[in-house]
């Protein structure tokens, strides 16, 4: 190994408008290691990359890559000295290939204008083959899956001749398999002598994977450590600033009368293509039934068709023995149905008003937000103010604007609203989708809390552990059915993802087929082996 | 209708369309709506008639329709790209400017509220007589169109090794789908956009100056929709170079036909709407499939 850093960054200072994003960071990656940057939203840590990929320019500071100073750079300049970034949101054309993907803005060339697509090819066949990554060029990025997109951003960097590899919470995105197979690949390109940044919230991955870790804090550097030497818990207090309940204790559930029962459900898309196909299932008061599966495997379509925003082809839904299906948003809310929205800024908040008026917004046609048909602020306000004053919610300004609330405050105040109106079921999607730990922590013991007090909770999410943590029973949806149903707590985060890939019950037919029956067996009082597929 | 005279006249209907149409594809596959390719029409073929008038040289006229379609084209280059206006609004502004500068100049130059004197007409292209039969029959299939007609059709050939074959033509569609992914690459989206607008300018001035110099005259408002069929031309042949070719010279023909049957026992009104209604009709049919660049209309 070289002696000097790979990347010194020495003072980095960064000001927005409201806020100091980086306040004098230093951050030294050594050469050849795995050095992971961990904090919460909104710490300084997707600043820092931007400045040094030279996105955005630093106030202030030195950057040094291997020793060369980079100053006022731009990406190109960094992509010249070595450095890749493989960004959060896949930087792909979707439209265009995997091999003109990676050879953009530099092509190889035959006499000079043609792209020498030959070239491009066998370039792209070399690097896929040397990592095991098994890309073919020639297939458009609309076909693949989120696991192999990334590995077609890896390849784009390697391409282009980087040793200092940047990953921006590489891992949010992908199955645990798919998390699996990137550290093979992460591990193998230290080994062939790369250096890597690693940037993430989830601090398993931190000590499973990282050599040393910097840890960032309100835009401040809160502590540099070995991954070896330190602890989840430790990290975690670093990142927060004060100790954090990293599991949630939870009751055994009691589960009560069936509130929700969807029977033989079914939605088409836009192009005709079914997005639902005959889910059947049940959750009873009091217990929380989560759904797992890769994203896009139609558990946003369930969601939206049990509060009312996409309609359904075929089959019912029970609310309490109501039929509510393909009854309006307005009355579904009206008969006790809370909806945490997947994407909080297009469906929760409307980012243009006050916190007061986005509390009052679904009720604010009836008392005491309206009277006579006009609205009455007062009331509202007040109201807004007993809430954050309930659920800490920052800014404590009733009249703060809902955009210049964080991503955590802004998922506090949905979760805020949602439960205030007391609701028998509560519909939770993605509901802690890039929010910090602290938010986190309280969306959780709120979700459970609702739970306690009696209301059936579907929690639709990603991140596996969420589920682990807080289902009494969980469904797997892939393809737009259930193919699988399990206990909590009787299924590892390996065995979920299996069916998450629509891998498990042995090929996808044979697992459709049984998919209505598993969601129906899986009641709480199973136990045990997992009832899957055949 | 499958005379001769009007396949004929449909080649010639066409041409204007198609380098409106590949203009657009260059302006909308690196992101920009051009909305205007209508004025940029309009504006290139009063520049080509102006110079051809005082040079007596329709080929320094079609260069000033080239230049004057750039200059207008820019005009919505820097209020989409660097003020990040709507591209609509300025595409909009950019047409009703065209229409009322040039009846304006027509009027201060040549004092007339409707149209230029007469000009001279590309002469065109063949072997010299003198090579004899030989000569006179090569001439006679292929030398009775207009230079900037076979232009515009090695204009569709080049255009779609453009796009497709070189870097710049990667980097142009990179960037109308995902100008994020271009800009992280170390490539300058402005200057993509850039190009392709003022492209678009370019071929769509060519465009004008053939409308003129082909009727020998300026007359106000001439581009008369054209800018917008190319348009639905370019949308009909899924922003492809060879697939708007085909849809040109369709629409070419609409009005060619229309051409034919004015006189005849229907009512011209009738006649004058085939070219529109067929646009019409064949963007309801393609439209569901036509998939535009994803980042069109956005500013970056």
């Amino acid at each position: 190994m070289a002696g000097g850093p790979a990347i010194e960054m020495r003072g980095i200072t960064k000001r927005y408008p409201r806020v100091v994003a980086n306040d004098r960071v230093d951050l030294e990656v050594a050469d050849g290691e795995i050095h992971a940057i961990v904090g919460e939203n909104g710490a300084g840590k997707s600043t820092l990359m931007k400045v040094l990929y030279g996105l955005t320019p630093a106030d202030a500071g030195v950057i040094r890559l291997k020793g060369k100073k980079l100053e006022k750079h731009r990406p190109a300049d960094a992509i010249r000295a070595g450095l890749g970034m493989v960004h959060q949101h896949f930087m792909l054309v979707d439209t265009l290939t995997v091999a003109e993907n990676v050879i953009l803005g530099e092509e190889p060339r035959r006499n000079g204008v043609l792209i020498d697509a030959a070239a491009a090819r066998e370039r792209v066949e070399s690097l896929s083959a040397e990592y095991g990554f098994e890309l073919d060029p020639a297939e458009y990025i609309e076909n693949l899956s989120v696991g192999l997109e990334q590995r077609v951003e890896i390849v784009k960097v390697l391409y282009r001749g980087a040793d200092v590899l940047i990953l921006d919470e590489p891992t949010g995105v992908l199955t645990p398999q798919e998390v699996k197979e990137l550290f093979v690949i992460l591990r193998a390109l230290r080994n062939s002598g790369r250096t890597i940044v690693f940037i993430t919230h989830k601090l398993d991955e931190v000590i499973e994977l990282a050599d040393r870790v910097t840890v960032m804090r309100d835009g401040r550097v809160a502590g540099v450590v070995e991954a070896s030497a330190t602890t989840k818990e430790e990290l975690a207090r670093m990142m927060v600033g004060r100790d954090v309940l990293l599991r949630v204790s939870k009751d055994v559930a009691a589960p009560g009368p069936t509130v929700l029962e969807v029977a033989g459900l079914t939605a088409v898309g836009r192009k005709g293509r079914e997005v639902l196909s005959g889910i059947d299932f049940e959750i009873r008061a009091g217990e929380v039934l989560g759904i797992a599966g890769v994203q896009g495997n139609g558990q946003t379509e369930l969601v939206e068709v049990i509060t009312g925003l996409r309609k359904a082809a075929g089959g019912r839904v029970f609310l309490n023995a109501t039929d509510i299906t393909n009854r309006s948003p307005r009355q579904i809310r009206d008969l006790g149905v809370a909806h945490v929205p997947e994407d909080r800024q297009a469906r929760g908040l409307v980012l243009g008003f006050t916190i007061a008026e986005n509390i009052a917004l679904g009720r604010h046609h009836r008392e005491p937000y309206s009277r006579h048909g006009h609205l009455r602020l007062d009331a509202m306000r007040e109201h807004a103010a007993e809430l954050i004053d309930e659920n800490d919610l920052k800014p404590r300004d009733p009249d703060a604007e809902a955009r210049h609330l964080s991503g955590g405050n802004q998922q506090k105040l949905i979760v805020a609203r949602e439960f205030d109106c007391e609701p028998s079921l509560l519909v939770a999607s993605q509901p802690t989708r890039g929010v910090d730990i602290g938010a986190i922590e309280f969306v959780h013991q709120s979700l459970l809390g609702m739970r306690d007090a009696g209301a059936a909770v579907l929690l639709v999410s990603a991140e596996l552990s969420e589920i682990m943590t807080l289902a009494d029973r969980i469904i797997v949806m892939y393809g737009g059915r259930i193919v699988a149903a399990f206990d909590g707590g009787s299924v590892s985060e390996e065995e979920l993802g299996v069916f998450m890939t629509g891998a498990g019950g042995g090929g996808g037919a044979g697992a459709g087929e049984g998919a209505g029956e598993a969601g129906r067996a899986g009641t709480p009082d199973g136990t045990g082996a997992p009832e899957a597929m055949h | 209708m499958f005379e001769l005279v009007v396949l004929d006249s449909a080649l010639r209907m066409a041409t204007p369309l198609i380098f409106a149409a590949l203009g657009g594809i260059f302006s909308e596959r690196s992101g920009v709506i051009n909305i205007a390719l209508e004025g940029i029409l309009l504006t290139g073929a009063f520049a080509s008639v102006v110079v051809t008038y005082y040079t007596g040289d329709p080929w320094a006229g079609a260069f000033a329709g080239v230049f004057a379609g750039m200059l207008i084209s820019l005009i919505h280059a820097i209020v989409s790209i660097v003020f990040r206006a709507d591209q609509i609004v300025s595409g909009v502004a950019i047409n009703l400017l065209a229409m009322g500068a040039t009846q304006f100049l027509t009027w201060i130059i040549w004092g007339s509220s409707a149209n230029s004197p007469p000009v001279q007409g590309m002469a065109h292209w063949g072997l010299p007589e003198s090579w004899g039969a030989i000569a006179r029959g090569v001439n006679a299939v292929i030398g009775h169109y207009p230079p900037l007609v076979y232009i515009a059709l090695a204009s569709v050939v080049v255009a779609q090794v453009v796009l497709f074959r070189t870097p710049f033509g990667l980097r142009l569609r990179a960037t109308g789908e995902h100008p994020e992914a271009v800009d992280t690459l170390g490539v300058s989206v402005v200057r993509m956009r850039f190009s392709g607008v003022l492209l678009s300018g370019a071929l769509a001035g060519l465009g004008g100056a053939f409308l003129a110099l082909n009727t020998h005259q300026f007359v106000k408002n001439m581009s008369a929709g054209r800018g917008y069929i190319a348009l639905a031309a370019m949308i009909f042949g899924k922003w492809n170079p060879i697939g708007a070719l085909g849809a040109c010279l369709l629409f070419g023909y609409a009005e060619a036909v229309q051409m034919g049957l004015q006189g005849r026992d229907v009512p011209t009104q009738f006649v004058q709407m085939i070219p529109y209604v067929l646009t019409m009709v064949a963007l309801v049919g393609v439209i569901g499939r036509a998939r535009p660049p994803a980042a069109i209309g956005k500013p970056y």
